[in-house]
């Protein structure tokens, strides 16, 4: 199979850790040939961050560069905007409508584009955005934005989704399995 | 067993299976997670040193006892333990030891770009480049090898990309190793008698690896389906690169130890495929070896020594085609790293800011109170820089900076290197406020314990440095601790030890708001009929603080509670329960 590139992004402390923790886990079992790469540190406060996945039959380079992304699954929406030109052509871009003003918007030096995704839909992009902060609290926590975000990546895989829920269990605390797998769904149902 | 593992994960997982048996290092990124994954095995001893010397000269001292040791650190650690590197070289080891460096080529966490391999060549110590997980945990195995059979300590290379990067890893067993320590003067002390003749012993050791090298499976050559009438000489992350963009259609030969380097491999290698391209990151190491050896190669020229590759720079640099995609017309606004919400850091940088004093700074979190709107400071150099530079920056300006100017520096970048230049401060006695920023952990790269926290590398409890009594005893007389949180007392505080006539130290003091005892209070709310849109609290650079439709707003998501906006607002709109 030829190599499949996932890219998730969004803003520091938002939890995309798990989210690339539970693909790998998952694609691992898949037998696949795996790479899981990010940046630890400075950027990791509060500024923009990137995790690039990539499986297939082998995996060379663990970063994901300019038209090759199949996916990007974004936390934020001007983070998808910001990581689009990764994006391979005919790829699909799944976004939270969540807005998290950066710096430069709060202290009033830039403005915050409104209508980026819409301006992405107009250029062709495959845009699926989902509020997925207000499902992730339906689920029972506003943290599990990441698993509602994975649910919806996974209506677009051939993997049953008990494997990822399998993936799930081996991925999170015991005490948190249930309302991950519960937000899980809530992103593959709506 | 299969997993899939960082590169650092890995490393760690090798030097466990090589019988390592005590690691001492500092953390930095991207390499502190080769210690923080070692600490995880329990038969083994390990421990986050003060900084990267005395880590070194601990995992010596445990090499001279007779166990397999390491060290770990970033390439800027490897500056401060350079001094023990280049005598260690001459003495050798009794059981092995293991130099982990970790690189980061595209500066994602560092103050500078400098590739530790010079450091290699120059003390004429060994070094492996690991291109993947598996390969670091296999490394590690060889590299203890290696050094006892040489009689060295060996290096192995990381890069960011190798460091933080998963593969799959097949992981093995432990074997223990265990050496006689036998009293030897000689090989041991080096005084000039005798590091007289080590000297010639490292030359000859030098020479011996040269010859390992030629048929170590370190350095392999792939040949390739020969599509292209050229080859590539590469190494490290690189090579991923390369196979990413050629796969097996280009004769390659991967380096797996980047020092010695292989005469004749080489050679030979450039007989068989005609053209050769080296392609390696940072500055042309090998590139300029095989010109030595008067092999033509293709370099620089082509690859830039600045930033790190890709897939994309190498494609690009043989004209292969760019792979189509999308770009916007919006604008869209950066997002840098920031303070977090809460952040204690805050407080302290909002005084002084406002106050328009001058401040030298330090390397951790709070090298981010020199972005907007804080613009705090004024100086980042390295560890412990603050410190001393602050001294000569005041005996140069004499009055007129004493009073206006201070420098910050975090706990445990102050046991790393700010001691020292206190004690400068103490003894040639300059009119110097230093500022220490105590939040009880080193924070940038990722909540490691150090010796002001109390406790060790595994969270047990251990020596604590008191701060008060240390500073004091060096010599400085007017030691206070604020609360960063209380903007009104910092700012007197400040101000106060600014007129002073002697030397002086502020301690800023409140855990990391990210530390898992640090219990979040309720969000803030701001209420609407009160907020009269001035302004004010955005100054203070909060990111749960936005402006929308003429009032202030708090993301409650991010708040912490920790009611610093509510003492800046003239209006008391701040308010603790929602309206």
């Amino acid at each position: 199979m030829a190599t499949k590139n996932i890219m998730i992004v969004g803003v520091g402390g938002q939890g995309s850790l798990l989210a690339s923790k539970l693909l790998g886990r998952l694609l691992v079992d898949e037998d696949f040939d795996v790479k899981v790469s990010e940046v630890h540190g400075m950027s990791q406060r509060g500024g923009s961050v990137v995790t690039y996945v990539k499986f297939g039959d082998k995996v060379y380079s663990p970063i994901i560069e300019e038209g090759e992304a199949d996916f990007i699954v974004s936390f934020e929406k001007i983070e998808a905007a910001r990581y689009i030109k990764d994006l391979k052509k005919g790829g699909t871009v799944i976004v939270n409508t969540q807005q998290i003003d950066p710096m430069p918007v709060i202290i009033g030096n830039a403005e915050y584009p409104e209508n980026i995704l819409d301006e992405m839909k107009a250029k062709g992009v495959h845009v699926d955005d989902i509020d997925a902060l207000a499902l992730a609290s339906q689920a029972g926590s506003a943290k599990a934005c990441n698993i509602v975000l994975m649910g919806r990546l996974a209506k677009y895989f051939d993997i049953p989704r008990e494997k990822w829920e399998a993936a799930i269990e081996k991925c999170v605390k015991p005490a948190f399995v249930e309302i991950n797998k519960k937000a899980f769904e809530l992103g593959y149902n709506n | 067993m299969k997993a899939l593992m960082i590169g650092n994960a890995a490393l760690a997982r090798g030097l466990y299976e090589a019988g390592c048996s005590v690691i001492s290092s500092y953390p930095g990124t991207p390499s502190t997670e080769i210690t923080e994954e070692f600490a995880k095995f329990n038969d083994t001893y390990c421990e986050w040193a003060p900084n990267e010397k005395v880590a070194m000269e601990t995992a010596f001292g445990a090499s001279l006892r007779g166990k397999r040791s390491a060290c770990c650190m970033k390439h800027v650690g490897l500056n401060v333990a350079a001094d023990p590197l280049f005598t260690m070289s001459y003495t050798g080891v009794n059981a092995g030891m293991v130099i982990c460096v970790a690189d980061d080529a595209g500066m994602h966490s560092s103050q500078n770009e400098q590739d530790s391999r010079h450091y290699a060549i120059a003390a004429k110590v060994p070094m492996l480049e690991p291109s993947n997980s598996q390969e670091a945990l296999d490394f590690a195995k060889i590299a203890y090898e290696i050094s006892e059979t040489f009689d060295t300590p060996v290096f192995i290379k990381m890069c960011t990309r190798v460091a933080h990067s998963q593969s799959i890893t097949e992981t093995g067993e432990r074997t223990e190793v265990t050496k006689e320590y036998v009293k030897n003067p000689q090989k041991y002390i080096m005084a000039p008698a005798n590091a007289i003749k080590r000297h010639p012993f490292v030359e000859e050791r030098t020479a011996k690896l040269t010859e390992y090298a030629e048929t170590s499976p370190l350095n392999r050559v792939e040949n390739g389906t020969g599509e292209y009438d050229f080859g590539i000489i590469t190494s490290s992350t690189s090579y991923q690169y390369v196979k990413e963009v050629f796969g097996d259609k280009v004769a390659v030969l991967k380096i797996g130890m980047v020092n010695p380097l292989p005469v004749n491999l080489i050679k030979d290698f450039a007989a068989k495929v005609g053209k050769v391209y080296v392609i390696e990151e940072l500055d042309p190491i090998i590139e300029t070896f095989c010109k030595n050896i008067g092999v033509n190669v293709i370099g620089k020229e082509k690859f830039s020594v600045i930033g790190e590759f890709s897939q994309k720079t190498i494609a690009k640099a043989f004209g292969l085609e760019d792979k189509e995609n999308v770009s916007l017309d919006t604008a869209i606004p950066v997002r840098p790293p920031m303070m977090c919400s809460g952040c204690p850091h805050r407080g302290i940088y909002y005084v002084l800011a406002k106050n328009k004093i001058t401040v030298l700074g330090d390397i951790g979190c709070y090298t981010l109170g020199s972005m907007p709107p804080l613009n705090a400071l004024d100086m980042t150099l390295c560890m412990g820089a603050s410190v001393s530079g602050l001294h000569g920056y005041n005996k140069a300006g004499g009055e007129e900076t004493e009073n206006k100017t201070v420098c910050v520096i975090g706990d445990s970048t102050f046991m790393h290197s700010g001691i020292t230049g206190l004690v400068n401060i103490a003894y040639n006695r300059s009119n110097s406020t230093v500022i220490i920023l105590d939040n009880s952990i080193t924070g940038m790269t990722g909540h490691q314990q150090n010796p002001t926290t109390g406790y060790n590398i595994k969270g047990d409890p251990a020596g604590k440095v008191d701060l008060e009594s240390l500073c004091h005893s060096v010599g400085i007389n007017s030691v206070r601790v604020v609360d960063p949180y209380n903007l009104e007392e910092c700012e007197r505080v400040v101000k106060e030890e600014l007129a002073k006539n002697e030397p002086s130290v502020i301690i800023s003091r409140r855990p990391c708001v990210l530390l898992k005892y640090v219990k979040p209070k309720k969000p803030l709310y701001v209420n609407p009929d009160k907020c009269r849109g001035c302004k004010r609290c955005m100054k203070f650079g909060c990111p749960s603080i936005s402006f929308r439709d003429k009032h202030a707003v708090i993301d409650n998501t991010l708040c912490i509670g920790c009611g610093v906006c509510a003492s800046l607002c003239p209006f008391d709109a701040f308010e603790s329960e929602e309206k």
